[in-house]
Parts: structure tokens; C-alpha cells; sequence
């Protein structure tokens, strides 16, 4: 080896021949060496570590940033009414949506996609360039999938659309109510979109893909679960039925000048809502106009005193109890009754009348009577025992149970407005159940707004005894009366070949500190036919303006058109010989349209 | 004659050198294909014929000559660094390139040859970094490029020369006492030159400091690229089945964090073999170092080898985590003309030294 040390000093030019001697080279490159070579070892340490130490926390942490699971919209279940008639489906539309990120590249190509889309083009440039930072901002939501394919030639960078599913109602606003609708995102908001959501929305399904950085899928790795479609609910209600009640009720509610009113069918056998309609109603189709009061499904949220539509159960509870027999008579005159400081009043002087003639003429003076004359608690029972302050199980949604209260402090005066209706509150639907009791001889039903249909299976009717069947016989008598007497207060309620059932109700509306001198609700609930009766329907008409407002005035002519459609669409054989059945379908047209005059 | 003459040509050549030189150029090949397919491997193929030539053309070349040319050399690139800051076209914030008739390159990377050059040249002359007044000249040559170059900013390739330079003074017999001196004089500018430091290069050690405070920021390259290197495994997922290179999660894949890449592809056996050549070409050439009969041909050398080394460093330790991000390219495996040719040219240079020994020994 040749060594520099050797090199005598002064030779060479390139030589180290300076006074300073010898260069200690060799140990000083080992040393060189040696520090490279502790750093070479580091470098692998370093790599080892986090292969073999790290190695599983890091491949893990790899995958969550590209593995990606990618959800795929269900379609949504069908509702149809009981005749299989489609009252809500779905289907497919495409949503825009765009990732500024990428689609700021052709950011002078973004007037075309906003003359595609229907979008101002300045709105759209300032909505993007906004959310610049953003990866995904929809666009358009629902396009009709001809538009969405038209956005997708243009071919711009970052624009992409998806599949999704938008629920159209076909009867609009004459089911509104019972159906409900959906948000834009599938999810059930209101009605029977909402109580039946878990069965309606089916399981989206999903699929693991690769994703790059800016969470494109890239490659599909499998498919985790296909989309599971929802099922199918089908309804009780009778579109048919429901469309007729519909107009039936918005043309009184305009004839009247009222604010609000609700029509309630019910199969009485069954328990089974055949319609159930409201006014004011909504397009559930046009998300963009509904507003609070529209959407309320005021047959179950909306309370209110029913007046003397509860007299038959106040009299039910004293023939129960044995306080009195059908037969007995009550003086009510001279037309008012004092109780402590407080008066009951009637229209008139009724002089004294029979059970029967109390129900007929509606007298508050002679029910009080009667209710006074009955254990309080038989009074609260029978009530109760109607479905007064409990949920009719129909699972409508947001409905209420009313207010029943329960108090051994009731004192006389507030039993006798509890026989006439007052201090209770009850909902439309509450109060058509109530009279199921009657119509089924004293057995109360569970209401349903379900039919089995092939989901469920067909499951028979919830029913429970409430009164005995003697007493709603002679009940039913009475109430025949209201409607068929020549001097009943519910004459309008007569439907030709029919025997009919069913009390009028007249209450004031209640407001805070007391009630309203000329607000009033007019009501009407009835059964038919009595031979052997199918349907109970309760009509509410809400705060009527004009002239009239007795509930055998505004609420019984709506109830016979209602009874008479839910008859005949059923093919329930007329039981009235006397008044045979004309062309009862012309007739209640001839009065739809002379109540909209 | 053509055999004898062939025969001396060869000779030239240190055959383990250009073997590991080869083998690291050819896996380099590899990532170019698995982060940018076709295009980037035709080009980068082109520019390893380039580099390749160079190398057997300075590898040719008298040590002598080297010696003489270092000033003038010396001088152009400096010129040349001072002419980008007036000309030079700039890139990610840094003004780094310089064009010339059509090609575009980078003035720092030839400093990376001509300040080892300069500098040996420098010491040999003057026997050695014994004297206080030749370690000053010395530490001024290395200077004045490094300023130049990490004021433009590429702070990476400035410490590199500037820790090459100082490990020719060490090889050269620097004292110790000076070397303490001009060590400590060092550490106490710490704090100046943090105020020297652009917001971004701060940040960069602050992150390298605390990587995960800061995930999404300044963490997030190295963060990345250690999921890459450590999801490889053993024996990697294979070439081109790379996830967090191809799905774009890795950021300058092609270039400066390559590495990672062919960690993830090729697993702990590619970093091996990766490792293992790098450390083969480093103590050859300082073997290669030690062998030269003359001072300026074993600084030049050992100067080029240690900044060889010193890129390999610290490039690896950014892609790992184990430095502070600074934008360096792995060399002869990294995607890039200048970095590819300049390092190509500078074993041509070590090369030099070793094939001429030999002929003198003959």
C-alpha cells in the first residue's frame, strides 16, 4: 500500500509537501467509514421498525385510506290502499353533484352545465367557487334521468351524478294526511311514510371499494350486500272512499266559511280506517309549499270537546248502573238547571222527556239530570271504557290520546258538563271508535290503519266488551231516532234505503280563560246501517262563519254523503224499506256542487 | 491494438462500483414504470444513456485535468447560480432551474461536482487543512455556493455540500482543535439561520419534530410515506400494486419519496437490497478513495462518495421519518434528468481517480 505518510516532503507540486508533515489519513477515512456505516444502520433500523413493529397498525392504516365502503340507495316500499291502489312509490331519478375541487379546471365551461341543469350561471359560479375547498356540493337533487345524462355528456371534470329514488303520491292531497311524505332523503317525515319507516325504507346496500386520495372509487373490491328493497304497506283505507270524503268535507268547509274540519270512516266490525281526511290539506308532492297547519292530520292530533256527541255514553253509563231505565222520564224544565252557582242551559223549554227524548232533542238540562243521578264512576268508566284518553292503536302518527281527567273532586257541575261534553277533549278518531261500541253491541275495537295485505298476514279485529249489549241496543234506538224522528235533531243525516244512527254536536270552542262567545265546533258521529251495522263516521267542522253552525246543520249533511258513498262503494245491502235507494250517487253530487254555489 | 486497448478501457472501470451503480439505476428504472408508466421510463431510460455516457467520458479524464479546470469550473457554476436568481424559471416557490438551448437543469446539482472539486484542489495545493488560513479559504469556497443555493431556497442540496465540504476538511486533517472551533461557531448560528429559514422549511422542522400534531399539514408526506414503506411488509405487494403510491396518497411519488414507493412494492427485501447497493457504491468509492496516490484525486473522491452518501441519508431518513422533509431526490433511483447525470458524472469523476492509479501502477 501506498501511504501519503511515505511521501517525503517538498515533492510534487500536488504533493502535501508543506511544513505541517504528514496527513493522518487512513484512520481519519475509517473514521469516515465508520460514521457512514452507524448511519446506513439507523436508515434500516428505521425501515425495520416500522415494518416489523409498526407494520400492522400501518397496513391497517393504509386501508381505511383506501378501502372505502360505498352505500347504494334501496328502493323504497309501495303503500297502497286496500284495494292495492298506489298511494306513494318511487322512482329512480338522478342527483348532480360536483367536487369543486376538480371541477375548478374548466371553471369556463360552467355556463353549460348551469343551461343543462336549469341553474343561473352566476349562482352556480359563486355557489362552487365558495365551496372551492369542499369535495362534494349537489348541484341539482331529483333530475329526471334524461337531464342528468345530458349533465354527464359534457364531460366536465368533477361533475358526477347518482342514482336515487324520489316518492311520488298519485292521490296528492286527498291522502296526504294518512300517507304522509319522505324528506329528500328517502326518510319518512309524516304519516304512514314515517309509522312505517323501518318496513317501507329497506336496507341500502353497500360495497367495499378502492378509493385514491381524493375519494374517488376507483375499483370495486366486492359487493358487500346488495340493496334490499323495502316492502310493500298496505293501507286500510279505500282510496275511492277517501276522495269522496275528501270532497265532501272541502266543500262544506268552504260553504260554511270554516277553518278546518276532518271526516273519519271506520269499519265497525273490523276496526279498519276506511278514510281518514282533513281540511286544510297539501300537495305532497311539491315539498317547496306545505306549511305546519297543512300537514297536521287533524283527525288524530287535534283535540277538542265533543259537545253533545257524548250524551249516548253519559246515558249508556246510567242504564249501565241501573240510574235509570230507557223509559224513564226527566223534567227539564223550564229549560235551564242550577247547579251551585253555575246554570245549565237548552235552546228551549223541552218539557219532560223520555230517555230517548233527551238523545233526540239534545237536551243538556235533562243528560245532566241523568248524569247526576249516576255513580261518578260509572260516569268516568263508560268514558273510559269508549277509548276516551287512550290511543285508538291505530300507530297514526302523532296522535293524541285526549284529555280524560280522573277525579274523585268532581263536583256536580262538572259531571253535568261532562254529560253534555265539556271538560273532556277528545280527537275525531277517538270519537268514531266511541261509537263503534254502540254499533257492535257494546264491544269496543281496536282501530287499524294496516291491512295485513301479504306482509302481515290477515290477523282478526282487537275487541274488547265495554257495555252490555242490552244497553247499546237501546242506545242505537235512540240515536235512530236523532236521525230518522220527524222532529231529530240530525234529519239531514238521512241516507235513502238506509237506517241510520248517529248524534249531532254543537260545541264552543274553548280559549284560554274561557270560551268563545260565537266560535263553534259543529259535529256530527252516526253509524249505519242499524239492522246490523258496518260503518261509523265522525265529522268535525271547525269554526263555520257563515250562518249556520248547528252540527246538524253543517256536520250531518257531509255524514250523509260520506255514509252514503261508504255504503254503496261496499255493496251493503239497504235495510230501509220505506225510502228506497234512487240514484243516491247523482244526488250527492247535485249537493257537492250545490255546496260549492 | 483494439484487444490491448479495449483491455485498458475497461480497466478504467471499477467493475463492483459500476455493477452497484447499475443495479440502483435499474431498480430506479422499476419505480419510474410503477409511478408514471411508459412515458416516464422512455425518458428516464433516455436520461440514463445520457448519464452513462458522461460517465465513461469523465472517467477518461486525466485526475490532473481535474485539477486544473476545478477554478474555472468553480467559477461558471457559480455564475451560474447567481444567473438563476436573475433568469431562472421557477417551480413550487424556489427558484431552482436554469434553461439552456432547449433543457432545462439545475445549477445546484452541478455545484454538487464542482465545489468538491474546487475544494480539493484548493487543499491539495496547499498541503493539507492544517493552517487556520487554508481552512478559512477552504470553508469560503464551500460557502459561497451553499448560500447561493439555500437562498433560493433548495436547503437540501445546501447542507449537503456544506456537510460534504466538511468532511473533505476532516479527511484532509483538519485539526481537531479547529474543527471544535469551527463546530461550535456552527451550533451557536443555529438560531440565526432559524431566522434565515422560509415559514414552510420552519414548519418542515417543527413537523419533524411533533410529526403528528399536524397530520393534515406538514405531517401529512411523511406520514403517508411511512404507511407506504410499513404496509409493505417482508416481501412487499408487489411491483405496480402499490396502494398508497398509485392511489395519489403519496405525494411526489415519482421523485423526491420514490422510496417509499418501492418500500411499499418491494417490501424490507427491496429497502435491503436498495440499502445494500447504496453501501456497496459508498465503500467502494471510498476504498476507491484511499487507494489514490494523489491528495487531490482521494479528496475529490471521498468528497463526491460522502455527498453521495449524504443524499442517500437524507433522502431515506425524510422518506422514513427519521430527518425533516427536504425536497432531495434519491439519487440514480429518483425520476430526473439533472440529478440522474450529475450523479452518473460524478462516479465518472471517482472513477478517474481509481482507473488512473492503476495505469500509473502498471
Amino acid at each position: 500500500m501506498r501511504i501519503p505518510q511515505s511521501k517525503p516532503p517538498g515533492v510534487g507540486v500536488e504533493g502535501f509537501a508543506r511544513p505541517t508533515g504528514p496527513l493522518p489519513l487512513r484512520w481519519r477515512v475509517r473514521l469516515v467509514m465508520g460514521a457512514l456505516a452507524l448511519s446506513g444502520v439507523a436508515l434500516l433500523g428505521k425501515a425495520l421498525y416500522l415494518q416489523m413493529n409498526q407494520g400492522d397498525f400501518l397496513r391497517d392504516e393504509g386501508a381505511s385510506r383506501h378501502v372505502g365502503t360505498v352505500n347504494s340507495h334501496a328502493p323504497r316500499g309501495v303503500i297502497r290502499d286496500r284495494h292495492g291502489t298506489v298511494l306513494a312509490m318511487s322512482t329512480a331519478i338522478e342527483s348532480v353533484w360536483v367536487d369543486p375541487r376538480e371541477a375548478i379546471r374548466a371553471r369556463s365551461r360552467w355556463p353549460e352545465l348551469a343551461a343543462v341543469l336549469g341553474l343561473d350561471a352566476s349562482g352556480l359560479d359563486r355557489k362552487l367557487m365558495e365551496r372551492a375547498g369542499r369535495s362534494f356540493v349537489y348541484l341539482r337533487r331529483h333530475l329526471d334521468p334524461e337531464t342528468a345524462a345530458r349533465a354527464r355528456a359534457l364531460a366536465l371534470p368533477g361533475v358526477y351524478s347518482e342514482r336515487e329514488f324520489r316518492r311520488y303520491y298519485p292521490e296528492g292531497e286527498v291522502a296526504a294526511h294518512v300517507v304522509g311524505f319522505t324528506n329528500i332523503d328517502g326518510a319518512g317525515q309524516e304519516g304512514v311514510e314515517v309509522a312505517y319507516d323501518s318496513v317501507l325504507r329497506g336496507v341500502p346496500g353497500a360495497k367495499q371499494v378502492i378509493r385514491d386520495r381524493l375519494g374517488r372509487s376507483v375499483e370495486d373490491v366486492q359487493n358487500v350486500r346488495s340493496p334490499l328493497p323495502g316492502q310493500d304497506v298496505y293501507l286500510t283505507v279505500d282510496v275511492r272512499l277517501q276522495s269522496l270524503a275528501y270532497r265532501a268535507l272541502k266543500a262544506a268547509v268552504a260553504r260554511h266559511q270554516a277553518a278546518a274540519g276532518s271526516v273519519v270512516v271506520i269499519d265497525a266490525r273490523t276496526g279498519e280506517i276506511h278514510a281518514m281526511v282533513n281540511q286544510p290539506s297539501y300537495n305532497p308532492n311539491d315539498p317547496g309549499k306545505r306549511t305546519g297547519p297543512e300537514t297536521r292530520n287533524r283527525a288524530v292530533t287535534d283535540v277538542f270537546e265533543p259537545g253533545s256527541t257524548v250524551k249516548p255514553f253519559a246515558v249508556m253509563a246510567a242504564l249501565e248502573s241501573g240510574a235509570v231505565q230507557p223509559q224513564s222520564v226527566v223534567e227539564t224544565s223550564p229549560g235551564r238547571l242550577r247547579i251551585g252557582r253555575n246554570v245549565v242551559r237548552d235552546r228551549r223549554d223541552l218539557g219532560p222527556l223520555d230517555v230517548g227524548g233527551v238523545i233526540r232533542l239534545s237536551s243538556n238540562v235533562g243528560v245532566s239530570r241523568i248524569a247526576l243521578a249516576t255513580p261518578p264512576e260509572r260516569l268516568w268508566d263508560a268514558y273510559a271504557g269508549v277509548g276516551f284518553g287512550s290511543a285508538s292503536g291505530s300507530r297514526a302518527v302523532g296522535e293524541s290520546s285526549g284529555v280524560l281527567k280522573r277525579s274523585r273532586q268532581f263536583g256536580k257541575f262538572e259531571r253535568a258538563t261532562l254529560s253534555y261534553g265539556y271538560g273532556l277533549a277528545v280527537t275525531a278518531l277517538q270519537l268514531a271508535r266511541a261509537y263503534t261500541v254502540i254499533a257492535n253491541g257494546g264491544e269496543r275495537v281496536d282501530l287499524r290503519l294496516e291491512r295485513g295485505g301479504p306482509r302481515a298476514g290477515e290477523s282478526p279485529p282487537v275487541t274488547r266488551r265495554v257495555m252490555s249489549a242490552a244497553t247499546a241496543r237501546s242506545v242505537l234506538a235512540m240515536l235512530e231516532a236523532v236521525v230518522e224522528a220527524k222532529d231529530g235533531t240530525g234529519r239531514r243525516a238521512r241516507v235513502r234505503g238506509y237506517r241510520v244512527a248517529g248524534k249531532t254536536g254543537t260545541s264552543r270552542k274553548a280559549t284560554a280563560g274561557g270560551y268563545e262567545k260565537r266560535r263553534y265546533l259543529s259535529l256530527f258521529a252516526g253509524l249505519a246501517p242499524v239492522s246490523a251495522p258496518r260503518f261509523v263516521v265522525a265529522v268535525v267542522v271547525d269554526d263555520p262563519r257563515g250562518k249556520k253552525y248547528y252540527g246538524g246543520e253543517v256536520a250531518a249533511p257531509v255524514f250523509r254523503i260520506v255514509m252514503s258513498d261508504a255504503l254503496r262503494l261496499n255493496a251493503v245491502p239497504p235495510d230501509s224499506s220505506t225510502t228506497p235507494p234512487r240514484n243516491a250517487a247523482s244526488e250527492n253530487y247535485a249537493l257537492v256542487r250545490d255546496s260549492r254555489g | 491494438m483494439y484487444l490491448p486497448r479495449l483491455r485498458t478501457r475497461l480497466a478504467r472501470f471499477d467493475v463492483p462500483l459500476v455493477c452497484a451503480l447499475l443495479l440502483l439505476t435499474g431498480i430506479g428504472l422499476l419505480g419510474a414504470y410503477s409511478t408514471g408508466g411508459e412515458p416516464l421510463l422512455h425518458r428516464q431510460v433516455v436520461r440514463l444513456l445520457v448519464g452513462s455516457g458522461v460517465m465513461v467520458a469523465l472517467a477518461h479524464v486525466e485526475p490532473g485535468n481535474y485539477a486544473r479546470w476545478a477554478p474555472w469550473f468553480y467559477v461558471a457554476t457559480v455564475a451560474a447560480l447567481v444567473a438563476v436568481f436573475v433568469v431562472g424559471s421557477s417551480a413550487k416557490g424556489a427558484q431552482r432551474w436554469l434553461a439552456a438551448g432547449g433543457f432545462q437543469f439545475q445549477p445546484a446539482e452541478v455545484a454538487k461536482i464542482a465545489t468538491p472539486l474546487m475544494v480539493a484542489a484548493f487543499l491539495a495545493k496547499r498541503g493539507g487543512a492544517s493552517r487556520l488560513s487554508v481552512v478559512v479559504g477552504a470553508i469560503a469556497f464551500i460557502a459561497l455556493p451553499v448560500l447561493l443555493i439555500g437562498y433560493q431556497p433548495d436547503l437540501g442540496t445546501a447542507v449537503i455540500i456544506a456537510v460534504a465540504g466538511a468532511g473533505l476538511l476532516f479527511i484532509a486533517g483538519m485539526s481537531w482543535r479547529l474543527l471544535a472551533a469551527f463546530g461550535a461557531a456552527g451550533l451557536a448560528s443555529l438560531p440565526l439561520a432559524w431566522y434565515g429559514l422560509k415559514d414552510y422549511q420552519r414548519e418542515r422542522v417543527v413537523t419533524f419534530l411533533d410529526p403528528d400534531q399536524n397530520p393534515l399539514a406538514g405531517g401529512y408526506q411523511v406520514l403517508q410515506s411511512k404507511i407506504a414503506i410499513g404496509s409493505g411488509g417482508l416481501y412487499g405487494k408487489g411491483w405496480l400494486n402499490g396502494t398508497q403510491s398509485h392511489l395519489d396518497f403519496l405525494p411526489e411519488r415519482s421523485t423526491d419519496f420514490v422510496f417509499a414507493v418501492l418500500a411499499e412494492e418491494f417490501g424490507l427485501l427491496g429497502v435491503a437490497v436498495i440499502l445494500v447497493l447504496a453501501g456497496i457504491v459508498i465503500f467502494r468509492g471510498l476504498w476507491i478513495a484511499g487507494q489514490s496516490q494523489e491528495p487531490f484525486g482521494r479528496l475529490v473522491a471521498a468528497g463526491l462518495v460522502l455527498s453521495f452518501f449524504l443524499h442517500v441519508f437524507v433522502n431515506v431518513g425524510m422518506v422514513s421519518g427519521l430527518l425533516p422533509v427536504v425536497g432531495l431526490p434519491l439519487p440514480l433511483i429518483s425520476y430526473g434528468g439533472t440529478s440522474l447525470v450529475t450523479t452518473m458524472a460524478a462516479f465518472g469523476i471517482v472513477m478517474s481517480m481509481f482507473s488512473h492509479r492503476r495505469l500509473l501502477a502498471d
